[in-house]
């Protein structure tokens, strides 16, 4: 019959619309600003430095300045000059770090790669994504000190990432300890031996304790 | 399907004159490609498509290459007897010669009736500058309509014997081939707040204090001198 | 099995145009359609000689978006153009980074481990519903069942979407695939809850075609527009399920098994008369056999790897040569052309679009069609501009 199809649509339609104050797989629309929306672990949205603490972001930044984000984002957004100066980083070793360090989050296209390619765990993927600004270059264009964030707050953002993340900084730490102290172990043996003073035994290097990776904040 | 060299043995035999060769790829992919003369190339386009064993009813994928004028400085160690009768010296010898340059037209063909492919057929172009042509191969395979008109936009590839040959990505009275290697883009800086490698030597030439800036206070964009 | 003989130039497939010899005849009226118009799907310009309301001309005109995505990755290097090509199709991200990443494996040789080629063959149906259920829903729109339909097809496409963000951290930019694998492991519970979208997708399908598919106008106003005929679309180089529609069986999943797509059981489904209407069924039988590719994939994936242990991402440079990797994204054959000298960036890099040369017989298909079919049928084609103009 003419016009059947058209009625069997109909009734789709009515079946929807009921359904979309009663059935919850019907009932999809988000009451945005009032809803938050849940957003899941490995959502991104613009790069952040993780630093250490809170207290001094600027001195615990994990960014040794080693560049290979800046050569490898795409759009080529970041920009990072070195220090002349070094300073020990999460390990111990003396590494240098940014003095300059902006993201221009107007050319930044989000894609993570500098957060993929870090081999020092310091640039992360943000989960902002609010970000409106009245002036195109200064709003828009993050520097250091905005960028930077304590790991718990990326705790906060990406549990278990930041766990991951912790765990092997904890692992390097130790392995680095562990190979301080068995060089300092091993040079004290030899200056032992050297002034061949036979009652002298290198003390037994105690065990490196493990750095208790910092708690996520709640 | 019938391997490369015989389909060129099969063109050769019954193209005289032509000039089929084979360019072998060495890479893992081992795609090789045939290589056609211009003069031939539709009569040898149409045989593959007609021809029963080869079918070949659908050209994929038809894209420029471009490849510029090279200088290549060649070492070559000679020794050089001493006369007097010493040990021979051995000196370099330096030939410096200019490879020409072409443009090159790389074509993919697979076929849809007897599901085989690709066979990849290029022609090149005589120079890069006024000997430009090429036969079109749209009237053998009108999917090379978008693509051709493509390669002559960005490539400057003029294909003799396509029906509406026009730019097709560019605005029409653009002048310039925006894929060749040594294709310059128009200067038109404009202020960035963090100009590094080589945006940050035009963002010299444009603007008299140079923005390696002190990020901190972004500063505002300084009128042009 | 088509042949494709000789096409004459020119030549239309479609009905002929009427032409009207009478004194009292109006002028012959040119229409610039688009690029700033509601039904071209972004900014696609035809530009179109009516005679009354029947097209006797139509040049499409491109460009409007173009950025000159191929010089910048020539410009950058093999990695970095990943990124670059989730703005192609920008609908389909998933399946345009497996080509590029098949591509330059092709190129340098490598391996991908099992589990990441699972993954990819479900990623890549699932971008296939998403693209679908989008076209559909568009192409409704351009018929004038203003968002019904639509809304229904993005409230699916939308929990997939959630799904892509919840992998990849970006709902269409998903910049997922690398060069030997993947780039981020599923959870189980994303698998479950994967698994679980797609077991309920059928019941959508159904109620979405009770409500459309025996619609008479649906019918009216498709079956028999834009008629495409076999031998002319094979010569133009159609590909995906515009040609399918037409009856060429030509599925690369098939012809070329790439990845692991011979381990799983599916049809391909073919159309008859090449008009609009098998068009659309082409898209709605084709996301009902990824449906079943998706149900399979989920029961044998693999645990494992999802990447080569000896793949590299930074200093990646394959030796000299060339290649042509391709396959069958859900607007047709997506091909990339990647020609390497041996350096970090690629001498050569060309993505054959589908939907640019799906467009090539957009003429003939719309010669002696009014203006308001020219709308449908470039709506059945099935175009990203993000794609056509590069
Ligand atoms: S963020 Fe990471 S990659 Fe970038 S400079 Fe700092 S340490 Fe290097
Ligand atoms: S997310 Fe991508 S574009 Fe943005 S700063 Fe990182 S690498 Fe650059």
């Amino acid at each position: 019959m003419l016009g059947s199809g058209i009625i069997k649509g109909l009734a789709v339609t009515a079946k929807n619309f009921v359904g979309s104050y009663f059935v919850p797989e019907r009932m999809v629309t988000e009451q945005y600003p009032e809803d938050r929306p849940k957003l899941p672990e490995n959502y991104r949205s613009f790069p952040l430095l993780v630093s250490e603490t809170a207290e001094d972001p600027m001195g615990t930044l994990r960014c040794v300045a080693c560049q290979i984000c800046e050569k490898e984002c795409p759009p080529q957004c970041i920009y990072i000059e070195k220090s002349k100066d070094k300073k020990p980083d999460a390990t111990g070793k003396m590494q240098l770090y940014p003095v300059v360090f902006a993201i221009d989050t107007s050319v930044c296209m989000s894609c993570g790669l500098c957060a993929e390619l870090c081999p020092f765990d310091s640039i992360k993927m943000d989960q902002v994504f609010e970000v409106a600004a009245t002036n195109r270059f200064a709003g828009l264009l993050l520097n250091r000190e905005q960028l930077a964030k304590s790991n718990a707050y990326y705790h906060s953002i990406r549990p278990v990432e930041a766990a991951e993340v912790d765990a092997r900084l904890a692992a390097d730490r130790q392995a680095a300890e562990a190979k301080a102290k068995a060089a300092a172990a091993a040079k004290a043996a030899a200056a032992a031996a050297k002034a061949a003073a036979p009652a002298a035994q290198p003390a037994p290097a105690p065990v490196a304790e493990a750095p208790k990776p910092p708690s996520p904040a709640a | 399907m019938e391997a490369l060299d015989q389909i060129r043995d099969r063109l050769l035999a019954r193209f005289s004159g032509a000039s089929v060769a084979l360019v072998t790829n060495p890479g893992p992919a081992a795609e090789h490609s045939l290589l056609l003369d211009p003069a031939h190339a539709r009569e040898i386009a149409l045989f593959l498509r007609d021809d029963s064993a080869l079918q070949l009813d659908y050209c994929s994928n038809a894209t420029g290459i471009d490849w510029p004028e090279k200088e290549i400085v060649e070492t070559k160690k000679v020794s050089v007897l001493d006369p007097a009768g010493g040990p021979a010296k051995i000196t370099e010898e330096k030939t410096k010669r200019v490879e020409p340059g072409c443009l090159e037209a790389v074509y993919h063909l697979y076929s849809m009736a007897l599901r085989h492919g690709p066979v990849v057929i290029r022609m090149r172009t005589a120079n890069r500058s006024d000997k430009v042509n090429l036969p079109s191969l749209t009237p053998v395979w009108r999917s090379c309509d978008f693509q051709e008109r493509e390669i002559f936009d960005l490539y400057g590839i003029v294909f003799d014997g396509h029906p509406d040959l026009r730019r097709l990505l560019m605005w029409d009275e653009f002048k310039d081939h925006p894929m060749r290697k040594d294709y310059v883009d128009p200067d038109d800086f404009e202020w960035e707040p963090t100009p590094h490698a080589g945006v940050l030597d035009r963002a010299k030439m444009h603007y008299s204090a140079p923005a390696t800036l002190a990020v901190s206070a972004a500063p505002q964009p300084e009128v042009k001198p | 099995m088509i042949t494709a003989a000789p096409a004459p130039f020119g030549q239309s497939s479609g009905p002929t145009v009427r032409r009207v010899n009478d004194p009292l005849h109006g002028d012959l009226l040119e229409v610039s359609m688009g690029p700033q118009h509601p039904s071209t799907h972004g900014v696609f310009r035809m530009d179109v000689t009516l005679d009354g309301e029947v097209i006797v001309k139509l040049k499409p005109v491109f460009g409007y978006l173009h950025r000159n995505h191929e010089k910048i990755a020539e410009n950058t290097s093999y990695l970095s153009s990943m990124p670059y090509t989730d703005r192609l199709d920008y609908l389909c991200s998933m399946s345009t980074n497996w080509a590029y990443a098949m591509a330059v494996e092709k190129l340098s040789g490598q391996a991908v481990p099992d589990r990441a080629q699972y993954l990819r063959v479900i990623l890549a149906e699932l971008t296939r519903i998403v693209n679908h259920a989008c076209l559909v829903g568009f192409l409704f729109n351009d018929l004038g069942t203003s968002f019904t339909p639509l809304l229904y097809a993005f409230r699916e496409r939308e929990k997939i979407i959630d799904l892509f963000e919840a992998l990849s951290g970006s709902r269409m930019m998903c910049n997922y695939q690398r060069f030997g694998g993947c780039r981020v492991d599923p959870t189980p519970e994303w698998l479950a809850a994967a698994s679980k979208l797609v077991d309920n997708f059928p019941r959508f399908l159904d109620e979405y075609e009770t409500m459309l598919t025996g619609n008479e106008i649906l019918l009216a106003r498709t079956q028999g527009v834009g008629r495409l005929d076999p031998k002319h679309a094979v010569n133009a180089g159609i590909t995906g399920p515009v040609l399918r529609a037409c009856g060429v069986n030509y599925d690369l999943r098939k012809v070329d098994a790439y990845g692991f797509y011979p381990r799983f059981d599916f049809r391909v489904p073919l159309g008859e008369h090449g008009d609009t209407y098998d068009r659309y069924m082409m898209r709605i039988l084709e996301m009902r056999e990824s449906v079943k590719i998706l149900q399979q994939a989920f029961k044998v994936l693999p645990a494992g790897p999802i990447m080569d242990p000896k793949a590299k991402l930074r200093g990646f440079r394959p030796k000299p040569g060339e290649t042509y990797g391709r396959l069958e994204g859900p607007k047709g054959e997506l091909g990339f052309y990647l020609l390497s000298d041996g350096t970090p960036n690629p001498y050569r890099y060309r993505v054959r679009p589908p939907s640019l040369i799906n467009l090539t017989l957009l003429e003939e298909m719309c010669l002696g069609h009014t203006v308001a079919d020219a709308v449908v049928i470039l709506g059945s084609i099935d175009i990203v501009l993000g794609e056509v103009d590069r």
